[in-house]
């Protein structure tokens, strides 16, 4: 993907009418639900330590000695006041990530994240549903698991496979061939099945949600009662990665072991160590109530409703003119 | 020769795959949000001509290719190579069978042509988009016949073969797009 000089944008203005009509339509859902609308920092001294998200740093000129991360997610800062106040929230903004440029993916971006107390996994997947069929008309509604759509797809189980059978069973797709032969990190070997054998196969017109991913994948899901998963789903629509959500960890102790975690992979793959958000940990000390959440592309949601192709067409400038 | 990262990846960059030197078509990004990126690629392998799709994790890096595109005349062809040589330089280089391919029956002499060169050696060899050459035979149409129902085949003096209008003639000059291998005009001498 090129720069270019073009002044134009990039979104015609029959698009940017869509695109504040979806503004109006996602507040309105919230508010008849009594979700209180909030905005947090976007600029913030801690950034993540997933292994595959990367922030974008700044500097503050009042503040030499620290760096300041731009967000990839409202998700701690959230945390935090689901922590003070317990009361179920969204947001609706800006978030940056680096490494990322293509027909889906623009490093700044619009999302649309919502925290629910007292909501289960489910309560939430019904939840995402109803919103999603709100917005994008009837469309029928499949849900599956983890471990159902990999044995579904490749007659395959993804909790128990070793590594050498997934290799044998993903070797034979030419287009991905050799990438297999010379991979041997499971979650590596899960992660290009899903993207490139499994989700094209999703039939484009319904809704499909894919839930109890591996615990290795967790994230920051609380694990299931069998501990191989985690209480963590996507949502896919149209042959795009749509919504990530999870049933929360509220355990402090817990959330450090996977910030740990995550560093230890990152030093493995040859990344920064991060330093981790004290202050989020802190907050689900002091209580965190049990809840749900969930994180939705707000740009591909209005990419499925005005039917384009590239994330460019519904942005009013994508980087390549901003 | 250097080493592109995955972040360097577009559409006409030359790389090393199975032994052979590619040019990249096209290339996206597939990113989980929670997961590790893959750049899916298509390349043409520039030796075979076989187009095929590979993938890699985003950050990896690959092998270039000293792939070089010349602007060449053609000279001659002694029965086993095809001459060129640079206008400018004087440099003359020599492609064999297997470079040349199909184009033989589009070289005309003097004709500038494309050399794709690896690592200093022609491995493919591109004629102008047009060419022109004479008809050395070709079925005598009906007189008064113009437009062109179907025509007829005509053998050009490379050997080539195209289809003509039926009131073109043996002896007569005729324009040829190569990428097409289609009659254009007539050209008049």
């Amino acid at each position: 993907m090129q720069l270019t000089d073009n002044w134009q944008p990039s979104a015609s203005l029959d698009v940017l009418r869509q695109r504040a009509a979806l503004f109006q339509t996602i507040r309105n859902f919230f508010q008849q639900r009594n979700v209180l609308e909030v905005d947090t920092p976007i600029l913030g001294r801690f950034g993540v330590t997933d292994l595959h998200l990367e922030n974008l740093e700044t500097t503050l000129s009042f503040f030499p000695n620290q760096r300041f991360q731009l967000q990839t997610s409202p998700e701690y800062a959230m945390k935090r006041l689901l922590a003070a106040y317990g009361q179920s929230i969204y947001q609706l903004g800006k978030v940056f990530r680096d490494d990322e440029v293509g027909r889906f993916h623009n490093p700044e971006f619009t999302m649309l994240e919502w925290y629910r107390i007292n909501f289960t996994m489910q309560d939430l997947i019904n939840e995402v549903v109803t919103l999603l069929r709100d917005v994008l008309g009837a469309r029928e509604v499949h849900q599956t698991t983890y471990q159902r759509l990999f044995q579904k797809y490749l007659n395959l189980d993804p909790l128990t496979a070793s590594i050498a059978e997934l290799q044998n069973c993903l070797v034979n797709d030419e287009r991905i061939a050799d990438l297999v032969k010379r991979e041997t990190d499971k979650d590596t070997l899960l992660q290009l099945a899903m993207s490139l054998v499994i989700e094209p196969q999703l039939k484009k017109s319904d809704i499909t949600v894919v839930e109890r991913f591996p615990a290795s994948q967790a994230a920051l899901a609380e694990l299931d009662d069998d501990e191989r998963v985690a209480l963590r789903f996507e949502v896919y629509v149209g042959g795009i990665e749509l919504a990530n959500g999870y049933q929360e960890l509220t355990h402090a102790a817990h959330q450090q072991l996977r910030f740990n975690h995550d560093n230890q992979l990152r030093k493995q793959f040859g990344k920064n160590m991060k330093p981790t958000d004290f202050r989020l940990l802190e907050a689900l000390d002091a209580g965190m109530p049990n809840c749900s959440g969930v994180a939705l592309g707000f740009d591909r949601l209005l990419m499925l409703v005005t039917g384009v192709s590239d994330i460019r067409q519904v942005l009013p400038f994508s980087i390549t003119c901003a | 020769m250097a080493n592109y990262s995955t972040n360097e990846f577009k559409a006409g960059l030359k790389i090393m795959q199975d032994g052979e030197p590619c040019n990249i078509i096209d290339n996206e990004v597939v990113k989980p949000g929670k997961g590790q990126a893959f750049n899916r690629v298509r390349i043409r392998k520039l030796i075979s001509g076989k187009v095929v799709e590979k993938t890699f994790k985003s950050g990896e890096s690959v092998e270039g290719a000293d792939v070089v595109d010349m602007e060449l005349a053609y000279l001659y062809n002694d029965g086993e190579f095809w001459h060129f040589m640079n206008n400018e330089t004087f440099e003359q280089l020599a492609a064999d069978a297997k470079a040349v391919g199909d184009s033989t029956k589009w070289l005309v002499e003097q004709d500038t042509c494309t050399l794709t060169l690896w690592n200093g050696n022609p491995i493919a060899v591109t004629p102008p988009n047009f060419v022109e050459l004479e008809i050395v035979e070709t079925d005598p149409g009906l007189k008064g016949d113009t437009a062109g129902t179907g025509g007829k085949p005509a053998t050009l003096s490379t050997g080539a073969v195209v289809r003509v209008p039926l009131f073109v003639q043996t002896g007569e000059v005729v324009k040829v797009d190569t990428r097409s291998g289609e009659y254009v005009s007539r050209v008049q001498k």
